[in-house]
């Protein structure tokens, strides 16, 4: 156990900053579990499995055109449409059935969804892990006060609001999202007044899937692609989630901002232990609102 | 107080399978005798999460940490102390009881998917440090070889240390299930809201619950360490407790024996399927998916409505 105990001011800007692009990755994944979970009342552990399926898939598009900066673009767009292929069928074929079930057996459905998930990627691409090298121009980094900063992460800065900006037209602007906000207050009030609610769910399932897939595919780059990474996401989500309230995409982008920042700032603090301290001011958010920070779709 | 806990019938079914269960170690190669000590010390587990889940309706999506913490403490007692080794039997169990406790005291203000979820979070807090904390805990690693009181060194010692520890546990469980406490604790499963008008504490006989759940669950750590004489992270992992979960559905988890028996079925599937293919949990995937739709009452529910039609599901 050793403290840092000199922290220069440019090495916590460099800390923060890589923090907030992690908090990128964060919300991304976490917004589409909480527009699952806030809509369809689907706590889904799959969603962490989806994101790693994301991952390997990007690997795999990229890799058919030698990682060239083409083949991340298009596996870019391919593998996270590729996992919402997949979560529209499980959604069609198996989801839609079990709406009226209570959520303890939704957990334990999507549990055995992840299972099928995480072993059918064991199948497919084996138990070593992979790397995926980010397109030339986004490689290397650039210096802050003498602190390497890598490039990839500042583009993930700027897809981060992109993402949230979109979620925001799509959940307050489209006619689809006001539906599906009307479908999570109340659902047989919308299918009272004619609406397909069935096609709804399906629909924001598939955009919420699509989400962990995207989160999957911008992560590929900066870490190793290997089995168990759906593990570790799923938790932090999931915590995301609750402290900033269920539904609530401002919520979970709150959260990822205490979440990503908290767990940076910590491995400057005290390296062995920094996962201590998101969970930290998970405990400490939620004594004070065991609700979550901003309002709830429940 | 037993006649009133148990007919005829059921004492005669009781006595004359734990009869055959002691005899069996007699019979049985070596490899069972240590399979059905796993299975002792799971089923234990198993039955103790479905006292609060089961009879007392809460999310307790994070039993397993309950359980790697009583494994480690007495792993950690026995290797570090220096203390006789039975007094770890006893240590471990109160360890887990008061982690119970503690993580109790902040889950239970909170509902349902907010309780499950908030657990699973802490849980996975005190899973973080035992598996980064390497001068102490020995990190992913855990702890191997880890020295027994002679008396259970042997598999069939330990065969019989956790058929008779696991049988004195359902035992007692069945006792805490029939008590005023845990009338109280079905009655809250049921309709919290009247209990709470009615002038029960809602939160604190939850809590109670978790803290003899978290006992239960420490005492089925020491015996797994009993069998496998180690200890790793993945004792108190997430998907363990989801696993736990899935016995419990398998089972039935409006019976008593229910969870008991799904552990029972769940041990020997990935023992065996493990054997054949190192695909062991797509099966378990699909079993679930299979049991969810078609078999929600679990096995045992199913086997009793077969047998009486007129016995329904409570609550």
């Amino acid at each position: 156990m050793e403290l840092a105990a000199n922290i220069t001011l440019a090495a916590l800007v460099q800390q923060v900053l890589v923090g907030l692009s992690r908090t990128t990755i964060l919300f991304i994944v976490a917004s589409g579990l909480s527009l699952v979970l806030g809509v369809l009342r689907i706590p889904n552990v799959a969603h962490g499995s989806l994101y790693m399926l994301g991952a390997f898939l990007t690997y795999t598009v990229a890799t058919l055109f030698g990682q060239s900066t083409l083949g991340f673009w298009l596996a870019l767009i391919v593998a996270p449409l590729v996992v919402a292929l997949l979560s529209f069928i499980a959604e069609r074929g198996l989801f839609c059935h079990l709406y009226e079930r209570e959520h303890m057996m939704l957990l334990l459905f999507t549990f055995a969804f992840s299972l099928v998930i995480g072993d059918l990627v064991k199948l497919v691409w084996g138990s070593d892990y992979r790397s995926l090298v980010a397109p030339v121009f986004l490689q290397g980094s650039f210096s802050i006060s003498g602190f390497p900063f890598p490039r990839y992460n500042l583009f993930l800065l700027v897809i981060g609001p992109l993402v949230a900006a979109g979620l925001w037209f799509l959940t307050n602007k489209t006619k689809i999202g006001k539906i599906a906000r009307a479908a999570a207050v109340d659902r047989e009030m919308v299918g009272a007044i004619g609406i397909n609610v069935s096609w709804v769910f399906a629909a924001v399932f598939v955009i919420g899937c699509y989400l962990a897939g995207l989160g999957g595919a911008l992560v590929a780059p900066t870490q190793n692609i290997t089995q168990g990474m759906d593990h570790a996401i799923i938790i932090e989500a999931f915590l995301i989630v609750i402290i900033g309230g269920l539904g609530n995409i401002w919520g979970a982008l709150l959260g990822a901002l205490i979440f990503g920042l908290t767990d940076s700032i910590g491995i400057l603090l005290w390296p062995q232990f920094a996962i201590v301290f998101p969970y930290v001011a998970v405990v400490t958010v939620l004594l004070i609102r065991p609700q979550g920070l901003l309002k709830s779709t429940w | 107080m037993f006649n009133a806990l148990f007919d005829v019938k059921t004492t005669i079914t009781g006595m004359i399978l734990l009869a055959l269960l002691l005899l069996l170690p007699q019979f049985l190669p070596r490899f069972y005798v240590y399979l059905f000590a796993l299975i002792f010390a799971i089923a234990l587990l198993a039955t103790s999460l479905n006292l609060v889940l089961g009879f007392g309706g809460m999310y307790q999506f994070h039993h397993a940490v309950f359980y790697g913490f009583g494994a480690y403490a007495f792993a950690l007692f026995v290797t570090k102390s220096g203390l006789p080794l039975w007094i770890g039997y006893v240590i471990a169990p109160f360890c887990s009881a008061a982690l119970g406790l503690a993580l109790g005291l902040i889950t239970v203000r909170l509902h349902q998917l907010y309780f499950g979820m908030l657990q699973i979070s802490l849980g996975s807090l005190v899973w973080a440090i035992t598996y980064r904390w390497y001068s102490f805990t020995g990190g992913d690693d855990g702890i191997h070889g880890i020295p027994l009181p002679d008396l259970v060194g042997s598999s069939t010692g330990a065969y019989y240390f956790n058929l008779i520890v696991a049988a004195t546990c359902l035992l007692l469980t069945y006792m805490i299930v029939n008590s005023p406490f845990g009338r109280i604790f079905q009655g809250i499963r049921d309709n919290p809201e009247r209990c709470q008008a009615v002038g029960v504490n809602v939160q604190k006989q939850q809590l109670t619950g978790q803290v003899l759940a978290a006992f239960f669950a420490g005492v089925a750590g020491t015996l797994f360490v009993t069998v496998e004489g180690s200890v790793f992270p993945d004792l108190m992992f997430w998907t363990l407790s989801l696993e736990i979960l899935i016995m419990c559905l398998l089972g039935g988890w409006f019976i008593f024996l229910g969870p008991a028996l799904g552990a029972a079925i769940i041990i020997s599937l990935r023992t065996f399927a493990g054997i054949y293919t190192e695909y062991w949990t797509l099966i378990l995937g699909i079993v679930l998916m299979l049991l969810i739709f078609f078999l929600p009452e679990g096995v045992l529910g199913l086997f009793l409505k077969k047998a009486d039609p007129a016995a329904k599901r409570e609550g």
